[in-house]
């Protein structure tokens, strides 16, 4: 099977179909039990779940330290974990494009099993359908997501006051950078990998200090300036970030200097942005440092105030810029 | 992972931001700043001609920490900024012709014309323009597409027309028929001097652009000081080579001495880049050259040389296009150094990046756009 392709009789619901997904889905996802009944049906404990569902598309599919299929988990788990809550099922949704290598297709789909275990979530449904070729660039894969608020450990937003430290849980745009570089737009520029990666195992420790978090964001598209907008926007907040306290790694630097882009806004996919109480930033940060991801972790910057919610820059001169969304996309300038 | 380079020259590089050496710097700034003001009883005034000093200026936070000790005024260094509305709205015109692939550097497309911009050109009328980093790529463009006429859009200073003349030598050698340039250039020289003898605006001296510096050298600015007696001093572009430039122009301003230096010798030669000259003279002559409301220039843009007309994307295809449509925006002020960008009655109110009536607006490089980014109360 394996040396296929996909084809549209895949999608047709019959023996091929049958075969695709016990030989390619079932048994990477482990959920035989569940794939007897229509829906998975599944124990839920007491309390609030978080539900979420995102749908992924990169291209090329295979990127740097990263596929669509560890993407479209990474994102779903840690879409739940910056809610405060513990990743538990997912569901995986295919669409993909008649000829499509099936021998691509499990590396995928393994992908998506190894990421998922590292969070110990399970994928417990899930869903083909093919499309004509051509239409859609290879496959494309929604996930949605539910997970558990433990009452005793949940975010709190609404403490935020000033003095409050900002952490960010490493260097930024690293996956924005290794797509660029898999596009082939950056010629032999770098060989950076992307930072796809689930939060969870990190974060778990985090929240294993007792420290009072009170809120996360993971900075993805728009970057670490969308994310710090929008928390300062919904939650009333002034933020002030120290410029050269922002890790950025060389390479990112490099390209954005190069092309006039600003690493603020390029996405990562494995990083955090935690605001935290001003007296457990310390032991937060030892957290974070002593995980593999999250060991260049650091302070970025502090609530300054509450009320008008707004992202200020603080350069090295003490000079201070508002940070604003991106306006529009970022472009590649003339020289 | 830990994936940061270690070695001299990341050091040296690492130098040209340091934090510390900056706050050291800017306050030796100051100081010359004030022994300016003290003896001229205003603050000097410093136009940069580079759009990328343009913008770094205001990013790094050099100009808002100099806001009152130093008049730094933004000139007609950034290309798409400086191209006269009529080419911007032929280049659009363009676009939308059957059969065509429009390359051009990101920063055109959202740049507004009389009507629509390439960007909408695109998403509306179904124009194909791509984006590419470079004339090359184009050219590889119209090699993969040998039915389609390939057109790429040639706007830039001395630093952007050896690259394009790179890329005709390639279309060249391949013997491609479907690839042209829309030559829409400028040069520093010529537009400086225009500058100077307008008599417009005060410049006591010059930030010079590093990366034009590269090709023409530091030979290409000697005129400032042997013909108009001004100072200038070749910059990079980070923080404390912004600063150490600065420092050094108002030496040579409190000394009197009209003199042009290359602080930025790790990258710019005395010569420049014969080289890059020699092939940019080889596709290209110059020409007399419109230029946005400061009409035509003599002798200020290249155009191609009759051999080579057959890349020429304005014999090619001849658009023809109405006066341009008048607007309230003072771009052409903007660029010349009249005004700052927030003298403009449309700035941050009619006018934003989202939805930029001029193009200083548009481009990371114009006055407006790093003015609404960074320096904006």
């Amino acid at each position: 099977m394996s040396s296929q392709q996909v084809s549209l009789e895949h999608g047709e619901g019959g023996e091929l179909s049958h075969k695709l997904l016990r030989e390619v889905f079932v048994s990477r996802f482990g959920h035989a039990e569940e794939s007897k009944w229509d829906a998975a049906r599944l124990a839920v404990p007491e309390g609030r779940i978080a539900l979420t569902t995102d749908t992924f598309t990169l291209q090329p599919l295979f990127v740097n330290g990263c596929n669509i299929g560890k993407l479209a988990v990474a994102g779903t788990v840690n879409d739940l974990t910056v809610s405060g809550a513990v990743p538990r099922y997912l569901t995986a949704g295919f669409v993909i494009e008649e000829g499509f290598p099936v021998r691509d297709l499990v590396t995928i789909v393994d992908a998506m099993a190894a990421e998922a275990q590292k969070s110990g979530v399970r994928i417990v449904a899930g869903d083909t359908k093919i499309v004509k070729r051509g239409t859609i660039g290879g496959v494309i894969i929604n996930t949605a997501g539910v997970g558990v608020i433990p009452p005793e450990f949940d975010l709190h937003p609404e403490a935020m006051r000033e003095g409050d430290a900002v952490i960010v849980s490493g260097p930024i745009g690293d996956h924005a950078v290794a797509v660029l570089a898999a596009r082939g737009e950056l010629g032999v520029m770098t060989d950076l990998p992307s930072d796809c990666t689930s939060l969870y195992p990190m974060i778990r420790r985090v929240r294993e200090t007792g420290a009072a978090i009170r809120f996360m964001r993971d900075p993805t598209r728009g970057g670490l300036a969308t994310a710090l907008v929008e928390i300062a926007e919904d939650f009333g907040a002034e933020i002030e970030i120290e410029q050269e306290a922002v890790p950025i790694r060389p390479e990112v630097e490099g390209v954005c200097e190069i092309l006039g882009y600003d690493p603020l806004y390029f996405a990562s996919e494995g990083k955090a942005v935690l605001i935290v109480a001003e007296a457990d930033a310390p032991r937060v940060l030892q957290a974070l440092r002593e995980t593999e991801e999250g060991k260049e972790a650091a302070v970025i910057g502090r609530i300054v105030g509450r009320g008008e919610g707004k992202v200020l820059l603080k350069s090295a001169l003490g000079s201070r810029r508002r940070v604003l969304r991106l306006q529009g996309m970022q472009l590649p300038r003339i020289c | 992972m830990d994936t940061a380079v270690r070695s001299p020259l990341a050091a040296a590089l690492a130098q040209t931001k340091d934090p510390v050496l900056a706050r050291r710097l800017l306050d030796r700034v100051k100081d010359l700043a004030e022994r300016f003001i003290a003896r001229h009883g205003r603050p000097a005034a410093i136009m940069e001609v580079c759009g990328s000093h343009t913008h770094a200026l205001a990013e790094t936070g050099v100009k808002d920490a100099l806001r009152g000790a130093v008049r730094l005024i933004s000139g007609p260094g950034c290309p798409v900024c400086v191209t006269d509305q009529a080419e911007i709205d032929a280049m659009i015109a363009l676009a939308e012709g059957q059969g065509r692939i429009i390359a051009t550097f990101g920063d055109m497309l959202r740049v507004p014309g009389s009507r629509g911009s390439l960007m909408k050109a695109k998403v509306e009328k179904g124009a194909d323009v791509r984006v590419v980093y470079s004339p090359s790529d184009a050219v590889r463009i119209a090699a993969e597409h040998p039915d389609r006429e390939v057109i790429f859009l040639g706007v830039g200073f001395e630093t952007t027309i050896p690259i394009l003349a790179a890329a005709v030598a390639e279309a060249e050698a391949l013997g491609l028929r479907n690839f042209s340039l829309w030559m829409s250039t400028n040069l520093v020289e010529p537009v400086m001097r225009h500058l100077l003898e307008s008599g417009e605006v005060r410049i006591d001296g010059f930030l010079l652009p590093g990366h034009v510096a590269t090709v023409i050298g530091r030979q290409g600015f000697l005129f400032l000081a042997e013909e108009y007696r001004k100072p200038g001093v070749i910059a990079g572009f980070e923080v404390n080579e912004l600063l150490s430039s600065l420092y050094l122009l108002l030496e040579l301003l409190l000394a009197g001495r009209a003199e042009v230096l290359n602080n930025y010798p790790s990258v710019v030669r005395e010569d420049g880049n014969p080289a890059a000259r020699r092939l940019m003279e080889r596709y290209f002559v110059p020409v007399d050259q419109p230029w946005r409301e400061m009409g035509i220039i003599p002798q200020s843009g290249m155009d191609f040389r009759e051999a080579y007309a057959r890349f020429d994307a304005k014999r090619k295809f001849p658009v023809r296009v109405g006066k341009p449509k008048p607007t309230a925006c003072r771009c052409g002020e903007v660029i010349r150094g009249l005004i700052e960008p927030d003298a403009c009655p449309l700035f941050g109110r009619a006018c934003t990046p989202e939805h930029a009536i001029g193009p200083c607006m548009v481009s990371s490089e114009g006055a407006c756009a790093a003015h609404y980014k960074y320096l904006r109360a």
